[in-house]
Formats: C-alpha cells, sequence, structure tokens
C-alpha cells in the first residue's frame, strides 16, 4: 500500500490487528449484503470475546452464525436475531448477553457513531423495555429516550464497487447498514465484487467516500438467499 | 363469519389513498399489496432500503441483491429508489411514511401495542417495528381479536412487553374495525355476519358501541 491505495490482497492482512474482546460492526441485513470472506477470516483466527453489532446475526451455517459454534461472540447488539437455532441456545443459557435495539436506532446509533456524535433522542423505545435506564426527555410534549453512539476497534462492510482509494458504491438492498458501519469503525475494511481503478468511478454515485474506509479486499461471495420467493410468470 | 386474512388484507387496502407512501409488517399486512383498488397509485416502502416494492421475481429475475425486510426477494417498480438504512428509518421516524400496516400480539385501550416478545418463550427481536410505530401518525395493526382459546387480545392493559406506547388508533381484527380514543375501544364496522354480541364478548377493555354498527363491505 502506498499514499491512498487501500487494496490489500490477503484475509490476514485485511483482518490484521483484530484482538480478542474487541468490538466489530459488520454490515448486512440478514444474509443480504454481508462481508462473508472477513466473517470467514475472523473464524479463522478464532479471536474470541467479541461484542458483535449488526442487525442480525446470520443463519446456523452461514454469516455471522458461524462465529457462534466456538464461542467468538460474547455480546451481541442487533434488532432481530431469529432463525438461529444456536444462537437461541446460547441466549437462554446465557452464555451469549444479547442487547436488542430497535433497527432505526441501530443504524442511527453508527451514523452518529460515525459523525462525532455522542448520543441523539429518539421516540422510539419510549414506554417499553428498550427504555429502561435511558434519559427521557420531552419536545414540544412529545416523549423520547435518549440513545448512545456506537463504534467499534473494526467494521466489517460489503460492498459492490470499490476503486483503490476506497470509495465504494453499494447494489441494490445489499447497502442496508453498510454505508453507517464503514463510518463508525477505527480500522473499516471492505470486501468488494469489483476493484476498480481510482477515476473509474462517478464521483456522484459514490456512496461511502474513500476516507472511512481503512482496506480493500477483493472477495467471491456466494450470496445465500435466506427467502427464495418466486412468482408465475 | 370471521374475515379470512385475505379479507383483513382488503379491507385494509379499501383505506388506501392515491399517492400513498406505505409500509407494510410481515404476514397479513404483505398481503395488502395483492388488494390495492383500482385506480390509485401507492408505493411500498421496505425498511431495509426500498422505496417502490415490486412483486416477487420471476426465477430467472432473481436478484439476492435485491430483498425485502421479511428477507424475501423482490423486484422494484417504476420510479423506485435505494438507500440506507438510516435513511430509510430516517423516513419513517420523521413521519414521511403515510401509512404503516402491522400485525401485534396484543393491544389496549391507552393505544398501546405488544408485538414483538412473549418472554421465556419467543425472543427474537423488535426489529423495526419499534420505530415504526414510534414513528408513523397512521397505523393499522391487523391481528385476530382474540386466542385460538378465546383470549381476548384488545385490552385494558396489555400483559406482555411494549413496542410503542400510546401510538395506536385504529386496530382491524378478524371479527371488527375499532378505533381506540380518549382511553376506549370504539366499535366502527363488524365482519359480514359477525354480531356485536360476539364481539363485545371477546373484547377484555372497554368498548364503546354505537347504535348502529355497519357490516363492513367487499366489493
Amino acid at each position: 500500500m502506498a499514499g491512498f491505495d487501500k487494496v490489500v490482497t490477503t484475509y490476514e492482512q485485511a483482518m490484521a490487528g483484530l484482538t480478542d474482546n474487541m468490538t466489530v460492526l459488520a454490515g448486512g441485513f440478514g444474509l443480504c449484503g454481508i462481508p462473508e470472506g472477513l466473517i470467514a477470516q475472523i473464524k479463522k483466527m478464532q479471536t474470541k470475546g467479541l461484542t458483535v453489532v449488526s442487525n442480525n446475526c446470520g443463519v446456523d451455517d452461514f454469516g455471522l452464525g458461524l462465529l457462534l459454534p466456538d464461542r467468538q461472540i460474547k455480546k451481541i447488539i442487533a434488532s432481530y436475531v431469529g432463525e438461529n437455532a444456536e444462537f437461541e441456545r446460547q441466549m437462554m443459557s446465557g452464555e451469549l448477553d444479547v442487547e436488542l435495539t430497535p433497527q432505526g436506532t441501530l443504524a442511527e446509533k453508527m451514523r452518529a457513531g460515525g459523525a462525532g456524535i455522542p448520543a441523539f433522542f429518539t421516540a422510539t423505545g419510549y414506554g417499553t423495555p428498550v427504555a429502561e435506564g435511558k434519559e427521557e426527555r420531552q419536545f414540544n410534549g412529545k416523549n423520547y429516550i435518549l440513545e448512545e453512539a456506537i463504534t467499534g476497534e473494526f467494521a466489517i462492510v460489503k460492498a459492490w464497487k470499490a476503486d483503490r482509494y476506497g470509495n465504494l458504491v453499494y447494489r441494490h438492498t445489499a447497502r442496508n447498514f453498510n454505508p453507517m458501519a464503514a463510518t463508525a469503525g477505527k480500522i473499516t475494511v471492505a470486501e468488494v465484487e469489483e476493484i476498480v481503478e481510482p477515476g473509474e468511478l462517478d464521483p456522484n454515485e459514490i456512496h461511502t467516500p474513500g476516507i472511512y474506509v481503512n482496506r480493500v479486499i477483493k472477495g467471491n461471495f456466494e450470496k445465500r438467499i435466506e427467502q427464495r420467493t418466486v412468482r408465475q410468470k | 363469519m370471521a374475515l379470512t386474512r385475505e379479507q383483513l388484507a382488503q379491507r385494509v387496502a379499501q383505506e388506501l389513498k392515491d399517492g400513498y407512501y406505505v409500509n407494510l409488517g410481515i404476514g397479513i399486512p404483505t398481503l395488502v399489496a395483492n388488494y390495492v383498488p383500482e385506480g390509485i397509485e401507492v408505493m411500498l416502502q421496505s425498511e431495509n432500503g426500498l422505496l417502490g416494492m415490486g412483486a416477487f421475481p420471476t426465477e430467472e429475475e432473481i436478484d439476492a441483491d435485491l430483498i425485502n425486510a421479511g428477507k424475501q426477494t423482490v423486484t422494484m417498480s417504476k420510479g423506485a429508489s435505494l438507500f440506507d438504512s438510516a435513511e430509510s428509518f430516517a423516513m419513517i421516524r420523521g413521519g414521511h411514511v403515510d401509512l404503516t400496516v402491522l400485525g401485534a400480539f396484543e393491544v389496549d385501550v391507552q393505544g398501546n401495542i405488544a408485538s414483538y416478545m412473549i418472554p421465556g418463550k419467543l425472543i427474537k427481536g423488535m426489529g423495526g417495528a419499534m420505530d415504526l410505530v414510534a414513528g408513523a401518525d397512521n397505523i393499522i395493526v391487523t391481528m385476530t381479536h382474540a386466542s385460538k382459546h378465546g383470549v381476548s387480545k384488545l385490552l385494558s392493559q396489555c400483559t406482555l412487553p411494549l413496542t410503542g406506547k400510546g401510538c395506536i388508533k385504529k386496530v382491524l381484527t378478524d371479527l371488527a374495525f375499532i378505533e381506540i380514543k380518549a382511553g376506549k375501544f370504539h366499535l366502527l364496522e363488524r365482519a359480514p355476519g359477525v354480531s356485536v354480541e360476539q364481539i363485545i364478548e371477546l373484547t377484555e377493555g372497554e368498548l364503546v358501541v354505537p347504535d348502529v354498527v355497519p357490516e363492513m363491505s367487499f366489493a
């Protein structure tokens, strides 16, 4: 690497510096838009005690679910954790600490974290278990709770295209949490389908500017579909 | 006769207005898309980051990068737009969605809703439901009026952990269309062939019944 060139060629380089007990923010919604190879690398490294921030925790044999059998995750902050038997077992037995967080609040926590905003008020969750222990305040007669931002030592994201400078473009609904996660990692690693030269991506159409991205690696994606739903022609 | 799932969707669809941006929850709400009245246009918002959700794809059209909030493969309608999750919930929280339709386990006379957790039994998480009920002004809850064992889901006070406090004003069940105001349920319509007495019997929270309760009509 030199100058603004963020490209690395091995997964060891991509995840170098990840150690036990770190916080990792992961992009993806369900199995859509997840950094498959970076997750596999974390499994290979056997890093333990991780706090993972992600909308979901994959399924039993794919996505972040791969980090469960070896008990690599200590705590997860997510909005929806169904469809995963091992996850449920670890949650019920208390081996896994789960902080259920509303989806929009989770997105905003990462956005705020990346934008240097320590906390924000939201009506979401007021009067529910989510509000427990949080400061409440009224604005214009409406009730809000104070939610704190999230940042992490690492962010792992999946993009469609990157240039060598780390500018990212996502595709369709595989964008989801990736742009917010990318801003909130101290080291942000993007696994992408295609890497092009600087200047080849239209600056008007870049979703994540390279300033947020530290490393880029080209991956090969399975892109597993959770709910294959079709209509007849 | 209690409404079928299809009829519930049909009745909700009658509330759609031309030009509405609509978020449909998983389950019965999803079926509403099949009954958009002729001559009106609505655009469906899927909170994972799509405005302008189209039909399910054909086998050839399937794209792993294009799914809805239920993680099902979908297509985009003409004029669709794509965005990230923060933007998606800015739309929702900011009150830009005209109608939200979602399911629930319980609703009470204060407009509280419980829909995401049964302690010790079902702990899957709230997904976007808490944001949706907190941000939307116009919400219709669809659910069965009572459990299989005849236990009312329209209560004086919710027993399960809340998804939102004081945010529900309209509930459509398989038996009745009900409005919530001033701490009471108000019976607006009944399902065809369902008597007012049946509805009173299965409504635990205080229910105001007007002299005339029209039957729902389905074209």
